[in-house]
Protein backbone atom coordinates (compact mmCIF):
# COMPACT_ATOMS: atom_id res chain seq x y z
CA UNK A 1 0.00 0.00 0.00
CA UNK A 2 1.43 3.23 -1.18
CA UNK A 3 0.46 6.34 0.86
CA UNK A 4 -0.55 9.69 -1.53
CA UNK A 5 1.62 12.80 -1.35
CA UNK A 6 0.77 16.07 -1.80
CA UNK A 7 1.17 17.27 -4.84
CA UNK A 8 3.10 20.56 -5.06
CA UNK A 9 3.35 22.13 -8.37
CA UNK A 10 1.28 22.61 -11.34
CA UNK A 11 2.66 22.53 -14.62
CA UNK A 12 0.08 24.28 -16.68
CA UNK A 13 0.98 23.68 -19.89
CA UNK A 14 -0.90 26.18 -22.02
CA UNK A 15 -0.17 26.10 -25.62
CA UNK A 16 2.39 24.18 -28.02
CA UNK A 17 2.01 27.07 -30.05
CA UNK A 18 5.79 28.83 -30.17
CA UNK A 19 7.62 31.53 -31.88
CA UNK A 20 10.74 29.58 -31.64
CA UNK A 21 11.71 26.02 -33.07
CA UNK A 22 14.19 24.80 -30.54
CA UNK A 23 16.19 22.00 -31.39
CA UNK A 24 16.25 20.64 -27.80
CA UNK A 25 12.08 21.39 -27.16
CA UNK A 26 10.83 19.29 -24.36
CA UNK A 27 7.44 19.14 -26.01
CA UNK A 28 5.98 16.00 -27.63
CA UNK A 29 6.55 15.27 -31.31
CA UNK A 30 2.68 15.25 -31.70
CA UNK A 31 1.58 18.63 -31.00
CA UNK A 32 -1.74 19.69 -29.41
CA UNK A 33 -3.51 22.31 -31.98
CA UNK A 34 -4.71 25.58 -31.16
CA UNK A 35 -8.21 24.69 -31.57
CA UNK A 36 -8.27 21.69 -28.85
CA UNK A 37 -6.43 24.21 -26.13
CA UNK A 38 -8.51 24.50 -23.04
CA UNK A 39 -10.35 27.67 -22.85
CA UNK A 40 -9.68 31.07 -19.77
CA UNK A 41 -12.72 29.82 -17.73
CA UNK A 42 -11.63 26.12 -17.88
CA UNK A 43 -8.38 26.85 -16.24
CA UNK A 44 -9.48 29.74 -13.74
CA UNK A 45 -11.28 26.60 -12.54
CA UNK A 46 -8.81 24.57 -12.35
CA UNK A 47 -6.69 26.59 -10.41
CA UNK A 48 -9.37 26.08 -7.64
CA UNK A 49 -9.35 22.78 -8.24
CA UNK A 50 -5.27 23.00 -7.35
CA UNK A 51 -5.68 24.62 -4.30
CA UNK A 52 -8.31 22.48 -2.92
CA UNK A 53 -5.80 19.28 -3.88
CA UNK A 54 -2.91 21.66 -1.80
CA UNK A 55 -0.84 22.35 -4.84
CA UNK A 56 0.78 25.82 -4.15
CA UNK A 57 2.22 27.22 -7.22
CA UNK A 58 1.44 27.11 -11.19
CA UNK A 59 4.22 27.37 -13.33
CA UNK A 60 2.96 28.78 -16.67
CA UNK A 61 4.66 27.02 -19.84
CA UNK A 62 4.10 25.93 -23.12
CA UNK A 63 5.13 26.17 -26.11
CA UNK A 64 5.56 29.93 -25.36
CA UNK A 65 2.59 30.73 -22.73
CA UNK A 66 3.02 34.04 -23.79
CA UNK A 67 1.16 32.99 -27.24
CA UNK A 68 -1.93 32.65 -24.84
CA UNK A 69 -4.03 36.28 -25.94
CA UNK A 70 -5.05 35.52 -22.41
CA UNK A 71 -1.84 35.26 -20.14
CA UNK A 72 -2.64 38.27 -17.87
CA UNK A 73 -6.31 36.66 -17.42
CA UNK A 74 -4.99 33.61 -16.29
CA UNK A 75 -1.85 34.54 -13.59
CA UNK A 76 -4.83 36.94 -12.16
CA UNK A 77 -6.83 33.53 -12.02
CA UNK A 78 -3.91 31.67 -10.62
CA UNK A 79 -3.36 34.72 -7.76
CA UNK A 80 -7.05 34.71 -6.81
CA UNK A 81 -7.28 31.30 -6.50
CA UNK A 82 -4.30 31.27 -4.10
CA UNK A 83 -1.04 30.03 -6.02
CA UNK A 84 1.86 30.96 -6.69
CA UNK A 85 2.34 32.21 -10.35
CA UNK A 86 6.04 32.26 -12.43
CA UNK A 87 5.87 32.32 -15.92
CA UNK A 88 8.48 30.45 -17.62
CA UNK A 89 8.61 31.97 -21.54
CA UNK A 90 11.51 33.12 -24.00
CA UNK A 91 10.33 36.47 -23.27
CA UNK A 92 8.41 36.77 -26.84
CA UNK A 93 5.95 37.70 -27.73
CA UNK A 94 6.09 40.90 -24.48
CA UNK A 95 6.21 44.90 -24.61
CA UNK A 96 6.78 46.65 -21.67
CA UNK A 97 3.15 47.50 -21.01
CA UNK A 98 1.77 43.71 -21.16
CA UNK A 99 5.39 43.09 -19.07
CA UNK A 100 3.50 45.77 -16.43
CA UNK A 101 -0.18 44.12 -16.58
CA UNK A 102 1.50 41.08 -15.97
CA UNK A 103 3.33 41.98 -12.54
CA UNK A 104 -0.24 43.63 -11.69
CA UNK A 105 -2.12 40.74 -12.11
CA UNK A 106 0.00 39.32 -9.34
CA UNK A 107 3.24 37.64 -11.58
CA UNK A 108 5.58 35.98 -8.80
CA UNK A 109 8.34 34.94 -10.75
CA UNK A 110 9.75 35.33 -14.30
CA UNK A 111 11.68 32.92 -15.64
CA UNK A 112 13.56 33.57 -18.93
CA UNK A 113 14.91 31.42 -21.00
CA UNK A 114 18.42 31.83 -23.46
CA UNK A 115 19.62 29.76 -26.05
CA UNK A 116 23.05 31.15 -26.13
CA UNK A 117 25.27 35.19 -25.47
CA UNK A 118 25.03 35.67 -28.65
CA UNK A 119 22.67 36.71 -31.65
CA UNK A 120 24.45 33.94 -34.23
CA UNK A 121 24.52 31.20 -31.87
CA UNK A 122 20.81 31.60 -30.55
CA UNK A 123 19.27 32.16 -34.29
CA UNK A 124 20.82 28.47 -34.84
CA UNK A 125 19.13 26.41 -32.24
CA UNK A 126 15.71 28.40 -32.41
CA UNK A 127 15.57 29.13 -35.56
CA UNK A 128 14.57 32.75 -35.09
CA UNK A 129 15.89 35.91 -34.32
CA UNK A 130 15.15 36.72 -30.38
CA UNK A 131 17.96 37.49 -28.76
CA UNK A 132 18.45 41.37 -28.79
CA UNK A 133 14.26 41.45 -27.39
CA UNK A 134 15.50 39.13 -24.46
CA UNK A 135 18.31 41.29 -23.83
CA UNK A 136 15.95 44.45 -24.25
CA UNK A 137 13.00 42.06 -21.76
CA UNK A 138 15.96 42.12 -19.05
CA UNK A 139 16.02 45.49 -19.08
CA UNK A 140 12.19 45.87 -18.57
CA UNK A 141 12.26 43.30 -15.90
CA UNK A 142 14.24 45.45 -13.81
CA UNK A 143 11.72 48.38 -13.45
CA UNK A 144 9.62 45.71 -11.40
CA UNK A 145 10.04 43.77 -8.21
CA UNK A 146 9.49 40.53 -9.01
CA UNK A 147 11.89 36.90 -8.98
CA UNK A 148 13.28 36.72 -11.85
CA UNK A 149 15.23 33.53 -13.05
CA UNK A 150 17.62 33.14 -16.25
CA UNK A 151 17.57 29.96 -17.71
CA UNK A 152 20.14 28.87 -19.96
CA UNK A 153 19.97 25.97 -21.58
CA UNK A 154 23.70 24.46 -22.69
CA UNK A 155 24.52 21.61 -24.55
CA UNK A 156 27.78 20.74 -27.10
CA UNK A 157 26.83 23.70 -29.61
CA UNK A 158 26.95 26.63 -26.57
CA UNK A 159 29.30 25.62 -24.05
CA UNK A 160 32.22 27.69 -25.83
CA UNK A 161 29.82 30.43 -24.81
CA UNK A 162 29.70 30.08 -21.19
CA UNK A 163 31.66 33.04 -19.88
CA UNK A 164 29.83 35.33 -22.00
CA UNK A 165 26.45 34.15 -20.79
CA UNK A 166 28.35 34.47 -16.95
CA UNK A 167 28.54 38.00 -17.74
CA UNK A 168 25.02 38.60 -18.50
CA UNK A 169 24.61 37.25 -15.36
CA UNK A 170 27.23 39.31 -13.81
CA UNK A 171 25.28 42.34 -15.24
CA UNK A 172 21.81 41.86 -14.34
CA UNK A 173 22.24 40.06 -10.62
CA UNK A 174 19.28 38.16 -11.04
CA UNK A 175 17.85 35.89 -7.56
CA UNK A 176 18.45 32.57 -9.54
CA UNK A 177 20.46 31.62 -12.81
CA UNK A 178 19.80 28.19 -13.79
CA UNK A 179 22.51 26.51 -16.32
CA UNK A 180 20.54 23.33 -17.63
CA UNK A 181 21.73 20.93 -20.31
CA UNK A 182 19.89 19.70 -22.87
CA UNK A 183 17.78 16.49 -21.38
CA UNK A 184 17.00 13.85 -24.16
CA UNK A 185 13.14 14.02 -24.55
CA UNK A 186 11.52 14.71 -27.43
CA UNK A 187 12.87 16.94 -30.15
CA UNK A 188 16.06 17.32 -27.75
CA UNK A 189 16.42 13.09 -28.23
CA UNK A 190 16.21 13.86 -31.97
CA UNK A 191 18.78 15.86 -32.12
CA UNK A 192 21.15 14.42 -29.47
CA UNK A 193 24.01 13.54 -31.61
CA UNK A 194 24.65 17.25 -32.49
CA UNK A 195 23.96 18.26 -28.82
CA UNK A 196 25.73 15.73 -26.14
CA UNK A 197 28.41 17.74 -24.46
CA UNK A 198 31.86 16.36 -24.60
CA UNK A 199 33.68 15.47 -20.96
CA UNK A 200 35.96 17.87 -21.43
CA UNK A 201 33.01 20.47 -22.04
CA UNK A 202 31.50 18.99 -19.18
CA UNK A 203 34.63 19.44 -16.89
CA UNK A 204 35.02 22.65 -17.84
CA UNK A 205 31.38 24.05 -17.30
CA UNK A 206 31.23 21.85 -13.35
CA UNK A 207 34.44 24.02 -12.21
CA UNK A 208 33.49 27.24 -13.70
CA UNK A 209 29.92 27.21 -12.29
CA UNK A 210 31.49 26.11 -9.00
CA UNK A 211 33.58 29.29 -9.06
CA UNK A 212 30.24 31.29 -10.24
CA UNK A 213 28.27 29.87 -7.42
CA UNK A 214 31.56 30.82 -4.96
CA UNK A 215 31.10 34.36 -6.67
CA UNK A 216 27.47 34.79 -6.23
CA UNK A 217 26.69 33.39 -3.02
CA UNK A 218 23.77 35.17 -1.20
CA UNK A 219 23.50 37.46 -4.33
CA UNK A 220 22.41 34.96 -7.31
CA UNK A 221 21.46 31.14 -7.02
CA UNK A 222 23.68 29.07 -9.19
CA UNK A 223 21.68 26.36 -10.23
CA UNK A 224 23.78 23.57 -12.89
CA UNK A 225 21.51 20.65 -14.15
CA UNK A 226 24.01 18.58 -15.42
CA UNK A 227 23.51 16.04 -18.38
CA UNK A 228 22.54 13.29 -16.69
CA UNK A 229 24.02 10.32 -19.41
CA UNK A 230 27.13 11.80 -17.74
CA UNK A 231 26.21 11.07 -14.11
CA UNK A 232 26.88 7.77 -12.09
CA UNK A 233 23.22 7.84 -10.53
CA UNK A 234 20.21 8.92 -11.91
CA UNK A 235 18.08 11.92 -11.34
CA UNK A 236 15.12 11.65 -9.65
CA UNK A 237 12.96 12.51 -11.96
CA UNK A 238 10.42 14.99 -11.32
CA UNK A 239 11.16 14.87 -7.78
CA UNK A 240 9.20 10.84 -8.40
CA UNK A 241 6.03 9.92 -10.02
CA UNK A 242 3.29 11.16 -8.75
CA UNK A 243 4.77 12.35 -5.71
CA UNK A 244 5.48 16.31 -6.49
CA UNK A 245 4.03 17.57 -9.76
CA UNK A 246 1.38 17.27 -12.23
CA UNK A 247 1.34 18.73 -15.50
CA UNK A 248 -2.07 19.47 -17.83
CA UNK A 249 -1.33 19.66 -21.59
CA UNK A 250 -2.89 22.51 -23.86
CA UNK A 251 -6.13 19.75 -24.50
CA UNK A 252 -6.64 19.24 -20.86
CA UNK A 253 -4.83 16.05 -20.15
CA UNK A 254 -3.27 15.56 -16.91
CA UNK A 255 0.51 13.42 -16.96
CA UNK A 256 2.97 13.38 -14.45
CA UNK A 257 5.57 14.77 -16.47
CA UNK A 258 6.63 15.96 -19.79
CA UNK A 259 7.22 13.14 -21.70
CA UNK A 260 4.80 10.35 -20.22
CA UNK A 261 3.39 10.02 -23.62
CA UNK A 262 6.27 8.28 -25.04
CA UNK A 263 5.46 5.71 -22.73
CA UNK A 264 3.28 2.57 -24.62
CA UNK A 265 0.21 1.85 -23.24
CA UNK A 266 -0.49 5.22 -21.06
CA UNK A 267 -3.47 6.64 -20.78
CA UNK A 268 -4.39 9.51 -19.44
CA UNK A 269 -7.57 11.51 -17.79
CA UNK A 270 -8.87 14.86 -19.11
CA UNK A 271 -9.78 17.90 -16.70
CA UNK A 272 -12.99 18.20 -18.30
CA UNK A 273 -14.11 14.67 -17.00
CA UNK A 274 -12.48 14.51 -13.63
CA UNK A 275 -11.34 16.42 -10.70
CA UNK A 276 -7.67 17.01 -10.42
CA UNK A 277 -7.57 15.44 -6.58
CA UNK A 278 -9.44 12.70 -8.35
CA UNK A 279 -6.83 12.34 -11.09
CA UNK A 280 -3.90 13.13 -8.67
CA UNK A 281 -5.27 10.10 -6.33
CA UNK A 282 -6.77 7.48 -8.99
CA UNK A 283 -5.48 8.36 -12.16
CA UNK A 284 -3.93 4.89 -13.13
CA UNK A 285 -1.31 6.66 -14.99
CA UNK A 286 -0.06 8.40 -11.61
CA UNK A 287 -0.43 5.17 -9.83
CA UNK A 288 1.53 3.56 -12.29
CA UNK A 289 5.10 4.31 -11.00
CA UNK A 290 4.19 5.67 -7.66
CA UNK A 291 5.77 4.04 -4.87
CA UNK A 292 7.93 0.95 -5.29
CA UNK A 293 5.98 -1.97 -6.01
CA UNK A 294 6.59 -1.82 -10.11
CA UNK A 295 10.17 -1.49 -9.16
CA UNK A 296 12.97 -4.29 -10.66
CA UNK A 297 16.02 -5.26 -9.90
CA UNK A 298 18.79 -3.52 -9.09
CA UNK A 299 16.55 -0.56 -7.88
CA UNK A 300 14.18 -2.81 -6.16
CA UNK A 301 16.63 -3.59 -3.12
CA UNK A 302 19.04 -0.58 -3.66
CA UNK A 303 19.64 1.87 -1.04
CA UNK A 304 19.01 4.84 -2.88
CA UNK A 305 15.40 3.78 -4.31
CA UNK A 306 14.08 6.57 -2.09
CA UNK A 307 16.99 8.93 -3.30
CA UNK A 308 16.16 8.92 -7.24
CA UNK A 309 12.94 6.54 -7.28
CA UNK A 310 14.88 4.57 -9.94
CA UNK A 311 14.99 7.69 -11.80
CA UNK A 312 12.62 8.48 -15.25
CA UNK A 313 10.58 6.10 -16.53
CA UNK A 314 10.21 7.79 -19.71
CA UNK A 315 14.07 7.50 -20.41
CA UNK A 316 14.18 3.57 -19.30
CA UNK A 317 11.71 3.42 -22.29
CA UNK A 318 13.12 5.51 -24.82
CA UNK A 319 16.53 3.57 -24.10
CA UNK A 320 16.16 0.27 -22.73
CA UNK A 321 12.73 -0.37 -23.85
CA UNK A 322 11.22 -0.98 -20.67
CA UNK A 323 9.60 2.17 -18.64
CA UNK A 324 9.88 -0.25 -15.33
CA UNK A 325 13.48 -1.06 -15.76
CA UNK A 326 16.46 0.97 -13.85
CA UNK A 327 16.98 4.39 -15.86
CA UNK A 328 20.28 3.19 -17.90
CA UNK A 329 21.80 6.61 -17.07
CA UNK A 330 22.53 4.34 -13.43
CA UNK A 331 26.19 3.11 -13.14
CA UNK A 332 23.89 0.13 -11.53
CA UNK A 333 21.61 -0.47 -14.21
CA UNK A 334 22.51 -3.70 -16.40
CA UNK A 335 21.83 -1.40 -19.84
CA UNK A 336 24.53 1.16 -18.96
CA UNK A 337 26.19 -0.12 -22.06
CA UNK A 338 23.56 1.80 -24.32
CA UNK A 339 24.42 5.42 -22.47
CA UNK A 340 28.37 4.84 -22.29
CA UNK A 341 28.19 4.13 -26.49
CA UNK A 342 26.39 7.63 -26.83
CA UNK A 343 29.12 9.05 -24.88
CA UNK A 344 32.05 7.03 -26.61
CA UNK A 345 30.67 8.28 -30.04
CA UNK A 346 31.11 11.97 -28.77
CA UNK A 347 34.11 11.16 -27.37
CA UNK A 348 36.09 9.70 -29.32
CA UNK A 349 35.11 11.07 -32.71
CA UNK A 350 37.31 13.22 -34.17
CA UNK A 351 37.10 16.83 -33.77
CA UNK A 352 36.70 17.70 -37.55
CA UNK A 353 33.45 15.93 -36.97
CA UNK A 354 32.15 17.50 -33.61
CA UNK A 355 32.94 21.00 -35.65
CA UNK A 356 30.50 19.62 -38.63
CA UNK A 357 27.26 22.17 -38.87
CA UNK A 358 24.95 19.82 -37.94
CA UNK A 359 21.69 19.01 -39.52
CA UNK A 360 19.37 20.20 -37.06
CA UNK A 361 15.62 18.95 -36.88
CA UNK A 362 13.70 21.74 -35.77
CA UNK A 363 10.54 21.68 -33.31
CA UNK A 364 7.77 23.27 -36.01
CA UNK A 365 4.57 25.04 -34.67
CA UNK A 366 1.57 22.67 -34.21
CA UNK A 367 -0.95 22.90 -37.68
CA UNK B 1 26.24 35.27 6.00
CA UNK B 2 24.63 36.56 9.60
CA UNK B 3 22.55 39.75 9.19
CA UNK B 4 24.07 42.60 11.47
CA UNK B 5 22.05 43.30 14.35
CA UNK B 6 21.30 47.23 12.89
CA UNK B 7 20.17 45.41 9.35
CA UNK B 8 16.38 45.10 7.92
CA UNK B 9 15.94 42.07 6.47
CA UNK B 10 13.36 42.24 3.82
CA UNK B 11 11.95 39.27 1.80
CA UNK B 12 13.67 38.63 -1.58
CA UNK B 13 11.97 39.71 -5.18
CA UNK B 14 9.42 36.67 -5.53
CA UNK B 15 9.23 35.58 -2.07
CA UNK B 16 5.89 36.06 0.16
CA UNK B 17 3.60 34.33 2.51
CA UNK B 18 0.68 32.48 0.97
CA UNK B 19 -2.13 33.79 1.85
CA UNK B 20 -3.87 34.11 5.84
CA UNK B 21 -6.78 31.75 4.93
CA UNK B 22 -4.13 29.06 3.73
CA UNK B 23 -2.83 26.24 6.24
CA UNK B 24 0.09 25.11 6.81
CA UNK B 25 1.41 28.75 6.55
CA UNK B 26 4.54 28.80 3.85
CA UNK B 27 6.92 30.45 2.58
CA UNK B 28 6.92 30.52 -1.21
CA UNK B 29 9.68 31.39 -3.86
CA UNK B 30 10.04 30.45 -7.17
CA UNK B 31 10.24 26.48 -7.31
CA UNK B 32 10.53 25.83 -3.94
CA UNK B 33 8.48 26.43 -0.08
CA UNK B 34 9.74 26.45 3.28
CA UNK B 35 6.65 25.51 5.78
CA UNK B 36 6.92 27.90 8.58
CA UNK B 37 6.23 27.04 11.90
CA UNK B 38 5.72 29.24 15.44
CA UNK B 39 8.86 31.57 15.49
CA UNK B 40 10.02 31.24 12.08
CA UNK B 41 6.44 32.48 10.56
CA UNK B 42 6.71 35.44 12.94
CA UNK B 43 10.23 36.42 11.82
CA UNK B 44 9.24 36.24 8.50
CA UNK B 45 6.39 38.36 8.89
CA UNK B 46 8.72 41.31 10.26
CA UNK B 47 11.31 40.84 7.40
CA UNK B 48 9.30 43.55 5.94
CA UNK B 49 12.30 46.11 5.30
CA UNK B 50 11.19 48.53 8.13
CA UNK B 51 12.27 46.41 11.26
CA UNK B 52 15.65 46.12 12.49
CA UNK B 53 17.51 42.33 13.50
CA UNK B 54 17.36 43.94 17.15
CA UNK B 55 13.51 44.97 17.12
CA UNK B 56 12.78 41.82 15.53
CA UNK B 57 14.78 40.18 18.59
CA UNK B 58 12.95 42.00 21.17
CA UNK B 59 9.34 41.67 19.33
CA UNK B 60 10.29 37.92 19.62
CA UNK B 61 11.82 38.38 23.47
CA UNK B 62 8.22 39.57 24.14
CA UNK B 63 6.49 36.90 22.23
CA UNK B 64 8.38 34.00 24.28
CA UNK B 65 8.86 35.33 27.64
CA UNK B 66 10.48 32.20 29.15
CA UNK B 67 13.32 31.53 26.74
CA UNK B 68 16.71 32.56 27.51
CA UNK B 69 16.82 36.03 25.43
CA UNK B 70 20.42 35.38 24.02
CA UNK B 71 19.16 32.14 22.89
CA UNK B 72 16.38 33.16 20.69
CA UNK B 73 18.94 36.42 19.29
CA UNK B 74 21.03 33.27 18.35
CA UNK B 75 18.35 31.02 16.64
CA UNK B 76 17.09 34.46 14.98
CA UNK B 77 20.56 35.26 13.43
CA UNK B 78 20.93 31.75 12.43
CA UNK B 79 17.45 31.54 10.45
CA UNK B 80 18.00 34.58 8.89
CA UNK B 81 21.48 33.32 7.74
CA UNK B 82 19.62 30.53 6.33
CA UNK B 83 16.95 32.32 4.43
CA UNK B 84 19.89 34.29 3.19
CA UNK B 85 21.24 31.95 1.69
CA UNK B 86 18.47 30.41 0.36
CA UNK B 87 17.62 33.79 -1.44
CA UNK B 88 14.88 34.30 0.44
CA UNK B 89 15.84 37.11 2.41
CA UNK B 90 18.23 40.35 1.66
CA UNK B 91 19.49 42.68 4.18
Amino acid sequence: MTTIPTPLALVAELTHRCPLHCVYCSNPLEMVKRESELPTGEWARLFHEAVEAGILQVDFTGGEPLARPDIVELVHAARQAGLYASLITSGLPLDEAKLAALVDAGLDHFQLSFQGATEETARKISNTTSHPHKLRVLGWLKKHRIGVTLNFVIHRQNIHELEEMILLVEDHRPGCVEFASVQYYGWGLANREALMPTRRQLEYCVETLKQLEERLKGKTRVVFVVPDYYAKYPKPCVGGWGRKLMLVSPNGDVLPCHAANVIPGMQFDNVKEKSLREIWENAAAFRKFRGEEWMQEPCKTCDRRHLDFGGCRCQAFLLAGDAASTDPVCSLAPTRGKVDAVLAQVNEAKPAILEEKPEYLYRPNPA
Amino acid sequence: MKPEITATPRLAPGVRLNEKTQQPRMLLMPERALRLNGPSLEIVQLCDGKHTVQQIAQKLHALYAKAEPERITGDLLGYLELLHKERAVDF
